[in-house]
C-alpha cells in the first residue's frame, strides 16, 4: 500500500505522507496555480503535476527529488496543421451565420492537459498524456518530448486526416462538452488505461464521444460503446456522443472495466467489448463522476454517488460511498466517518482513488476523506483544503 | 512587464530589458533568448497572444494577436499585461 497521496487543487498540489500511523500534508507546492492532476510514476517516482495555468497556457511540471524542486515541461504541444472540428454547442458563442451543414475547421492549442499515464513497467520512460481538445500525446524519453497520437486525431468517426486536407468524414465526437470551465466545449481525453499484460493493448476515454481500444500501441483504435446508453440523445445507442466520466481498469483482471458515465455505471468483463448498465438509482448509484477497482478483483469496485445531474452535490445532503464486489449486481452504501448532514460535496472525475484496502477522495468543497478498510469507515484528512481536482495514491 | 511572470523568470526581475527594434514577435523572441521558455507563457503553440494577456507598444495596445506584426519603433516600450480575475 502507498503512503503517500497527491492531491491537485485549485491552489496548487498538497502531499499527504503517512508517518506513525499518521497522515501529514506537506506545505502546498504550486501555490496559487492550478493543478489539474498529479501522479507519481511508480517506475522511477518522479512527481508529475499538470498546471492549469489561466494565463500562460496548461504546463505539465515534474519533479525527480521527491518534489524538492520542479521543473517546467513545456514541450506538449499540438504539431502545426493539427486541426479539429467545433461543433460547439448553441451558446452565444455560436455563430448562427456558419455555413449549415459545413464543417468548422479550428488550429488545435492546449487547453488542458487533464490526464498523465504512465507507459508499461518495460518501457521506461513512456508517458502518455490526454488533453482538451482531445488529443492523446506520447512521450518516449519521461517527458522532453512529446507526439500526438494521429491515428486517434485523425480517426474516421473525427473527420479523418484533417493534416492531409478537409474531412473525409463526419465528425461525430460531439456529445456534451468536456468542461464548461473556461467556455472550452472541446472533447477531453480523461482516461487512459493501459493494459499492464500488455503495453500494446490500451482504453482511453473522451468525454463528447465514448471509450476507444487499440491492440496495435496506438496505430489503429476501435469505438467501444456497444452497451452503453446515452439516455439523453436522440439515439440512446448511437455508437458514438457518449458522456463517460472516467474510465479504469482491474490491473490484476484487465479484461475488467468500469465506467463512471452521465448516464450510468457501466461495467465490462470483456476489455469493453460489450458495457452493461449497474447502476441501481433507486439505491442513488447512478451519477457521479469517480470512479476505482481493486487492484486484483476486477468485479470490485466503488463510487461517489451524487444527484443527479443539474443538482451535482452529495445525495440529500449525506456524503457516502457505495461499493460493489459482484460486478455491480448489489451495492453497498459506506457511510461511517463520512457527514450525513448538510453535506453538499462533489467529487470529480479523477478524485478518487484506491491502493491496497485505502482508498481516498477528495472534494471541491476541500474535504478529503480516507478509508483504510476498503470503504467500511472513513476519516477526514482536511476540510479546509483548496476544490479537489484529483486524488492519486503515490 | 506583468510581475507574474517574475516568479517563473526571474532572470527578468529588476532589470530594464533593451533589445533591438521589430515586429512584437521579434521583440518577444529576442526576450525568449535571455529567458528561454517565455514565449510558451505568452504565446501559444501558433505563436498567438495567449487569451488574458494584453500587449501594448507604448500606451497602444497592440492589435495583430495572431501573428504579432505590429512594430516596436526605436525607443517604443513594449509593456506585457495579465487579466487578474476569480479567487
Amino acid at each position: 500500500m502507498s503512503d503517500m497521496i497527491l492531491l491537485g487543487t485549485r491552489k496548487g498540489i498538497v502531499i499527504f505522507e503517512r508517518s506513525n500511523s499518521s497522515w501529514r500534508p506537506r506545505p502546498i507546492e504550486h501555490a496559487g496555480i492550478p493543478v489539474c492532476y498529479a501522479a507519481r510514476d511508480p517506475r522511477d517516482g518522479t512527481l508529475w503535476t499538470s498546471l492549469d495555468h489561466g494565463h500562460w497556457g496548461p504546463k505539465l511540471s515534474r519533479s525527480r527529488d521527491d518534489g524538492a524542486t520542479w521543473e517546467d515541461v513545456s514541450s506538449l504541444k499540438y504539431p502545426e496543421g493539427a486541426r479539429y472540428i467545433v461543433k460547439y454547442l448553441p451558446t452565444p458563442d455560436f455563430d448562427p451565420d456558419a455555413p449549415v451543414g459545413q464543417p468548422e475547421y479550428k488550429d488545435a492549442t492546449v487547453f488542458k492537459i487533464w490526464n498523465i499515464a504512465f507507459g508499461h513497467a518495460d518501457q521506461p520512460g513512456r508517458l502518455y498524456a490526454g488533453t482538451i481538445p482531445g488529443g492523446l500525446f506520447v512521450s518516449d524519453d519521461g517527458g522532453d518530448n512529446w507526439e500526438l497520437n494521429r491515428p486517434l486525431w485523425n480517426h474516421d468517426s473525427r473527420g479523418g486526416d484533417l493534416f492531409a486536407g478537409d474531412a473525409t468524414s463526419e465528425n461525430l465526437w460531439n456529445g456534451t462538452p468536456a468542461s464548461i470551465d473556461y467556455g472550452v466545449f472541446e472533447p477531453g481525453i480523461h482516461s487512459i488505461v493501459v493494459d499492464p499484460r500488455d503495453a500494446r493493448h490500451m482504453h482511453i476515454a473522451v468525454s463528447s464521444a465514448g471509450v476507444l481500444e487499440t491492440t496495435d500501441a496506438g496505430e489503429t483504435w476501435e469505438g467501444r460503446n456497444r452497451g452503453v446508453t446515452n439516455d439523453y440523445m436522440p439515439n440512446p445507442e448511437a455508437e458514438w456522443g457518449h458522456d463517460p466520466h472516467f474510465v479504469t481498469g482491474c490491473p490484476e483482471q484487465p479484461e475488467h472495466l468500469w465506467q463512471q458515465n452521465h448516464c450510468g455505471v457501466f461495467y465490462s468483463a470483456d476489455s469493453a467489448r460489450n458495457w452493461k448498465k449497474v447502476s441501481v438509482p433507486d439505491a442513488g448509484v447512478h451519477f457521479g463522476f469517480p470512479i476505482a477497482v481493486d487492484a486484483r478483483d476486477g468485479r470490485t469496485a466503488w463510487v461517489v454517488p451524487a444527484r443527479a445531474d443539474s443538482a451535482r452535490m452529495a445525495i440529500d445532503g449525506g456524503l457516502y460511498v457505495a461499493r460493489t464486489t459482484d460486478g455491480g449486481q448489489s451495492w453497498q452504501a459506506l457511510r461511517s466517518g463520512l457527514p450525513q448532514e448538510n453535506a453538499y460535496d462533489i467529487v470529480l472525475r479523477h478524485g478518487l482513488d484506491v491502493a491496497g484496502d485505502r482508498l481516498c477522495f477528495g472534494s471541491t468543497t476541500g474535504n478529503v476523506y480516507l478509508s483504510e478498510d476498503r470503504g467500511d469507515t472513513w476519516h477526514c484528512l482536511g476540510s479546509n483544503l483548496p476544490p479537489v481536482y484529483s486524488v492519486r495514491f503515490g | 512587464m506583468t510581475s507574474h511572470l517574475f516568479r517563473f523568470f526571474p532572470t527578468l526581475e529588476n532589470r530594464s530589458i533593451s533589445v533591438p527594434s521589430g515586429s512584437v514577435a521579434d521583440v518577444l523572441r529576442a526576450v525568449n533568448a535571455i529567458a528561454p521558455g517565455f514565449t510558451d507563457y505568452v504565446l501559444d503553440e501558433r505563436g498567438a497572444l495567449r487569451r488574458h494577456v494584453k500587449l501594448s507598444i507604448n500606451d497602444t495596445l497592440v492589435v495583430d494577436r495572431q501573428s504579432l506584426s505590429d512594430r516596436v519603433p526605436e525607443g517604443g516600450t513594449l509593456y506585457i499585461f495579465q487579466a487578474l480575475s476569480g479567487g
